[in-house]
């Protein structure tokens, strides 16, 4: 899932300065999961701003409304009966909830509450970790089910680099190397000749580079 | 494939060679790369110049190249995968070619957190096996990476490599070397050794597999100047061993630099005498290449041989 | 509540913005919690709430966390007494010489 975190508050007010209504909307999707811009986070940075403005004798009108999903056409359409008057649209989802709003609401002024941070999972209640590098090709069949696009921070293919001890990658001790994760996993699949087989550079027009990105499915469009 | 490169004629004819490294500055003179390439010129078959090393900004390891050309030293450019993408290395090799370099280090390059630009984009659009593989493609098949014919003046490097018996999974690195031969590397040099005994292990493995058969490999040592250097690469840098004996004879001597000149001394005539397969030396002295014609002529390796 | 562990940061923030003075949460001791973490979980959320008091200019002392078991009579009073002394010395809720003037949830 899309993992996001909250910008701090300042960030947040400085955006919103001049603006006396403003609506906040919650998604009920990635960023609910990862506890950024849920229903409950919603209201409780609509309440914080409520409050630092008060204290700036500056008050401020908030409306909250968590929508299912804002990278849905369809359930944003909920917004239209709640953004009569309102200065300011806070997003608290993701980078493409934000854009889907902007999008709506053209003459609104519409900002990010959340940093979109990563493609992730969680591992312990409370921490998510980046897991898919997006490449768009995807190879973890060649590598025991371990991401080398992100997991390796050079992206290498025909890993590890000199730089991996220990099992940790050389920018940090925090940080598994993925090729040693690979070579133990490979190893415990017997597979691990699959290893010397010299992995081609990768196609990046499937990537990011390649420019924005579109998936179809011809046969359920009915429009 | 035979090149113009002297190193490859050295190593090749069965002798034992010997390469520097000359780091470039962090401005835009040359004065003191062509002093220390004045220096080393008769006591080293080629030089390496590396490439923004540990991704802090230096002048370019081409452009140095052209330096030390220009004194009489045969260059070993480096070429790290973190600055540039495919259009760009090959661009700047072509380049470099045409400017008479012969030999290229391909190298997957520190990561930028370690250098003085750390909130740049890094670039990794290949890695340093399929350089290797694509280098020698170029050379071998005249092709572009891109599989596109070079009509004509393709560049015909003499290519090399990295080898780190020091990092991990250790059971690991000799396949993987074995791999960057398959991909086509002609020349190793290996990441600086003070773990003498793991470096052993490593190339018993080697020489099971027959890979120094097939590739050169010169062993990597560097002169440590006193206790804190060696205690700074023990703790700091990844990838690299550095066994406790040595900081305490460091830090026990009385004159350490001298000591440091000593062990590695001992290191490289150990290796010359001891450890099979090695077919040169590759003596990194960064920030203190005075040092190395000392080093050299001790061991018995000056004068170098003359190459045709 | 049947257990502190259940204690939303919202009820605690809109107690302040409603103009509560000061407020406290009591939870088990640690490791007599019926539903085994609660009490850690609701000093954790505490912690979080009085963070974000700070950092909005609000001040997070206003609000506090104690461990004490039901039997406790004696260390809840005492506990009241110490909080009423804090709150007092921090003076009214911020908030509430602007009460009155614009503003608020929809």
């Amino acid at each position: 899932m899309i993992i996001a975190q909250q910008k701090p508050v300042k960030d947040i007010a400085e955006m919103i300065n001049d603006c006396q209504k403003v609506l906040f909307v919650g998604c009920a999707g990635c960023v609910t999961v990862c506890l950024a811009g849920g229903e409950k986070e919603t209201e409780v940075l609509a309440s914080s701003l409520r409050i630092m403005r008060k204290l700036e004798e500056k008050p401020l009108e908030t409306v909250t409304f968590t929508a299912t999903r804002q990278c849905d056409p369809e359930y944003i359409v909920a917004l239209d009966n709640l953004v009569d008057g309102v200065d300011a649209i806070v997003s608290l989802a993701c980078g493409v909830g934000v854009q889907y709003l902007a999008e709506r609401f053209k003459d609104k002024w519409v900002v990010p509450a959340l940093d979109t941070k990563f493609i992730g999972g969680s591992t312990v209640h409370g921490v998510w970790e980046e897991k898919c590098g997006l490449c768009g090709d995807c190879v973890l069949h060649r590598t025991g089910g371990i991401c080398p696009i992100i997991r390796c921070s050079k992206s290498i293919l025909n890993g590890p680099c000199g730089g991996s001890q220990y099992g940790k990658c050389e920018i940090s001790k925090d940080v598994d190397c993925a090729w040693q994760l690979i070579y133990d996993r490979m190893t415990a699949l017997g597979k691990l000749d699959k290893l010397m087989e010299i992995q081609p550079p990768k196609d990046w027009t499937k990537s990011r580079d390649g420019g924005p990105r579109k998936a179809v499915r011809e046969d359920v469009m009915i429009d | 494939m035979k090149t113009e490169s002297k190193l490859q004629q050295i190593l090749d004819s069965g002798q034992f060679a010997v390469t520097a490294e000359i780091g470039p500055p962090k401005h835009s003179s040359a004065e003191g790369i062509r002093h220390h390439a004045h220096m080393l010129k008769d006591y080293v078959d080629a030089t390496n110049i590396t490439d923004n090393q540990t991704a802090i900004v230096r002048l370019s390891s081409i452009a140095a190249g052209v330096h030390i050309l220009d004194c009489g030293i045969e260059p070993i450019v480096q070429m790290t995968c973190r600055d540039r993408n495919r259009i760009a290395m090959q661009s700047d090799l072509m380049g470099a070619y045409s400017l008479g370099m012969r030999n290229v280090l391909c190298l997957s390059g520190d990561h930028q957190k370690f250098g003085n630009h750390p909130t740049s984009k890094n670039v990794y659009d290949v890695d340093s096996m399929q350089l290797i593989q694509l280098l020698r493609r170029m050379r071998d098949e005249k092709m572009f990476f891109s599989g596109e014919e070079i009509k004509e003046h393709e560049p015909r490097f003499f290519i090399g490599a990295v080898a780190n018996p020091f990092a991990d999974p250790f059971e690991f690195r000799v396949a993987r070397l074995e791999k960057k031969v398959e991909a086509g590397a002609e020349f190793i040099q290996t990441q600086c050794i003070f773990d003498m005994e793991r470096f052993e292990r490593f190339m018993e493995m080697v020489r099971e597999r027959g890979i120094d058969e097939r590739v050169h490999i010169l062993a990597g040592v560097t002169p440590l100047k006193g206790w804190r250097a060696a205690k700074y690469i023990q703790t700091s840098v990844s990838g690299m061993i550095v066994p406790e004996e040595m900081v305490q004879r460091l830090k026990n001597a009385e004159d350490p630099k001298k000591e440091g000149v000593e062990i590695c001394i001992e290191q490289i005539k150990y290796i010359k005498e001891n450890v099979k397969g090695v077919h040169g030396v590759h003596i990194m002295a960064i920030a203190w290449e005075e040092v190395v014609p000392e080093i050299v002529e001790r061991c018995g390796l000056y004068p170098r041989p003359k190459a045709n | 509540m049947p257990c502190s562990g259940t204690i939303d940061h919202r009820v605690i923030m809109h107690a302040f913005e409603d103009g509560a003075d000061g407020v406290f949460v009591a939870g088990c001791m640690e490791g007599d919690c019926h539903f085994l973490k609660g009490n850690i979980r609701a000093k954790k959320r505490v912690q979080h709430v009085k963070q974000i008091l700070d950092e909005i200019g609000f001040g997070g002392e206003r609000l506090g966390f104690y461990n004490l078991s039901a039997a406790q009579g004696q260390r809840f009073a005492e506990i009241v007494k110490e909080m009423t002394e804090k709150i007092l010395q921090l003076g009214p809720n911020p908030l509430a010489k602007s009460a009155g003037k614009e503003g608020g949830a929809a």
